[in-house]
């Protein structure tokens, strides 16, 4: 028997298209184009969700009515990330966060800037800051920033 | 209600950061064989096996052929279930419902995880919704991190509260041999090492580790030959949702666990767990998801975790013990860690726990925990089920 643990090195990449559906094209283009985030709400239950679904989960209807949220929200809760991961969307430290929209009932997690990270505080009021290149993702919005 | 259904054998790895002695297969055979032997069959006496991990951990995706080797299950049904953080339970339940529909007698239900062999983080990414959630995926301990810091604000809750937790399990895992992490800690080691995302530092949260898991279920028929110390499989519950990282409902108590260990005690009649649970072992990734999760057993009104635990009542001698076997965060191999739970309360039930037997044990309650929030519990007993 030999005494050296051999590990054979390898690695996958594959590339994939996720279709956004007709509703997530929806919120997307609403994002691009006119900067508005846009939710859809239960004809039974009246919960208002964004990201908007085409069913509800609970009453599994359709859903078709649609309803603009935010864009100002409130911060439900936050962390501030010290540690690197290769998914993180920048390095760290970073916060995300869970942000409310106005209007909406269900929480948006966002990445949180334009402040100090010792300066957030849960609770309070946040808007998106919007890129100027904006290309039809969740990452049109750089991050919440607070609410003058 | 479907057959009497009892555990009468469980296996298991000896877990550790890297198991670079063994690959996949041979990691899972060791489980497979130890779990035979304690139930001191043969693979031949086997009907069916029920294996799972997270394919995304070791990028293989057809577990259940590619590990005949050590699975046991050459030209018998082999079936992979896979659920995420919770795959090691629903392995548990899906041996227990095969056995209880009266169509198998005896069945091997194995988890198992290689975590060593790739980036832990950037696999469990794969569980989240590729264009709602990733874009700003802070990772397994950041999503754990915002929903801690809600129910610190919502209850007054401080980082020592939850240090106690991660203590506690390291100190019970000082009697298991299995146990990956086998050093104690104190509080002020808890509170002094690097911080991950707040308020999470690195000795709050679970390890991820390389070892397997196996069970074998058997039929009331069966087990009387098998066994005179069985542990009856007298509830299962699974509830399922899927709030993206993104949601409100995130914080808080786990609704979904709160809602399974509801219909477990409805359906077997407790109506004080807290009296009645003889040991519970709980699948805690990070110190304050220990917290918050004992309020969602039903232990005590919401937010009234911290004091159960700083009171002692979920130590080895307390009233209802939480975790002797040292829990997830002193051993994670993911894919196995649901089942650990399962096999732990089994021993517990059947006097096989060691130095961590709860002296007189005869109900345990397990649990598994699914990343965006889904639950599994299993009740096991002594006596045999009505």
């Amino acid at each position: 028997m030999v005494n050296e643990e051999i590990v054979y090195h390898g690695r996958i990449k594959v590339p994939y298209s996720w279709s956004v559906g007709e509703y997530g094209s929806r919120f997307f283009y609403e994002l691009k184009e006119n900067k508005k985030i846009w939710a859809t709400k239960c004809p039974k239950c009246k919960k208002v969700f964004t990201p908007p679904r085409k069913t509800c989960p609970d009453c599994f209807v359709p859903i078709g009515e649609w309803v603009e949220v935010g864009p100002n929200g409130t911060l439900i809760t936050f962390t501030i990330v010290r540690y690197s991961a290769q998914i993180h969307p920048i390095p760290p430290p970073f916060a995300i966060g869970i942000i409310q929209l106005d209007r909406a009932e269900t929480g948006l997690v966002h990445l949180i800037g334009g402040v100090e990270v010792e300066g957030i505080r849960s609770g309070m009021r946040v808007k998106p800051a919007f890129k100027e290149d904006r290309g039809g993702s969740l990452l049109d919005i750089s991050y919440f920033e607070p609410v003058e | 209600m479907g057959q009497r259904v009892a555990i009468v054998g469980t296996g298991q790895t000896d877990h550790k950061s890297s198991r670079k002695d063994v690959n996949g297969v041979e990691l899972i055979q060791e489980a497979t064989a130890r779990a035979l032997e304690d139930a001191g069959l043969r693979r031949q006496d086997i009907d069916a096996v029920v294996i799972g991990n997270m394919d995304h951990f070791e990028g293989i995706n057809y577990v259940d052929m590619w590990s005949i080797d050590g699975n046991g299950g050459l030209h018998k049904p082999v079936m992979k279930v896979t659920t995420g953080g919770t795959t090691g339970t629903t392995v548990a339940i899906a041996g227990y419902y095969h056995v209880a529909s009266g169509l198998f007698d005896t069945v091997l239900a194995i988890g198992w995880e290689k975590n060593s062999e790739s980036d832990t983080t950037a696999a469990i990414i794969t569980c989240a919704d590729p264009f709602w959630e990733r874009p700003t995926f802070g990772g397994a301990v950041a999503g754990l991190a915002g929903a801690a810091c809600e129910y610190m604000h919502r209850y007054g809750i401080t980082e020592r509260d939850a240090a106690l937790i991660a203590v506690r399990d390291r100190k019970n895992a000082l009697k298991n041999p299995y146990a990956h992490l086998r050093k104690e800690i104190t509080v002020e080691d808890v509170l002094n090492s690097p911080m991950l995302a707040y308020p999470i530092k690195l000795l709050d949260m679970c390890p991820r580790s390389d070892g397997a898991c196996a069970i074998v279920f058997a039929s009331e028929d069966k087990t009387k030959c098998i066994t005179d110390k069985p542990a009856w499989v007298h509830q299962v519950s699974s509830r399922h949702n899927f709030t993206f990282f993104t949601d409100v409902e995130r914080a808080g108590r786990m609704p979904t666990l709160y809602e399974a260990c509801m219909d477990i005690y409805k359906n077997e009649g407790i109506k004080n767990p807290l009296h009645e649970l003889d040991v519970v072992e709980m699948y805690v990734p990070s110190s304050f998801a220990g917290l918050v999760w004992i309020d969602a057993l039903g232990v005590c009104d919401e937010g009234g975790a911290a004091r159960l635990v700083s009171d002692g009542v979920t130590e080895m001698d307390g009233e209802l013990p939480i975790n002797p076997s040292g829990g997830v965060i002193s051993t994670n191999c993911i894919g196995a860690t649901g089942l650990i739970r399962v096999a732990e309360a089994a021993m517990q039930i059947s006097g096989k726990a060691g130095e961590h037997q709860i002296d007189g044990a005869e109900l345990a309650l397990a649990t598994g925990f699914g990343g965006c929030q889904w639950s599994d519990v299993l009740l096991i007993g002594s006596s045999k089920p009505n």
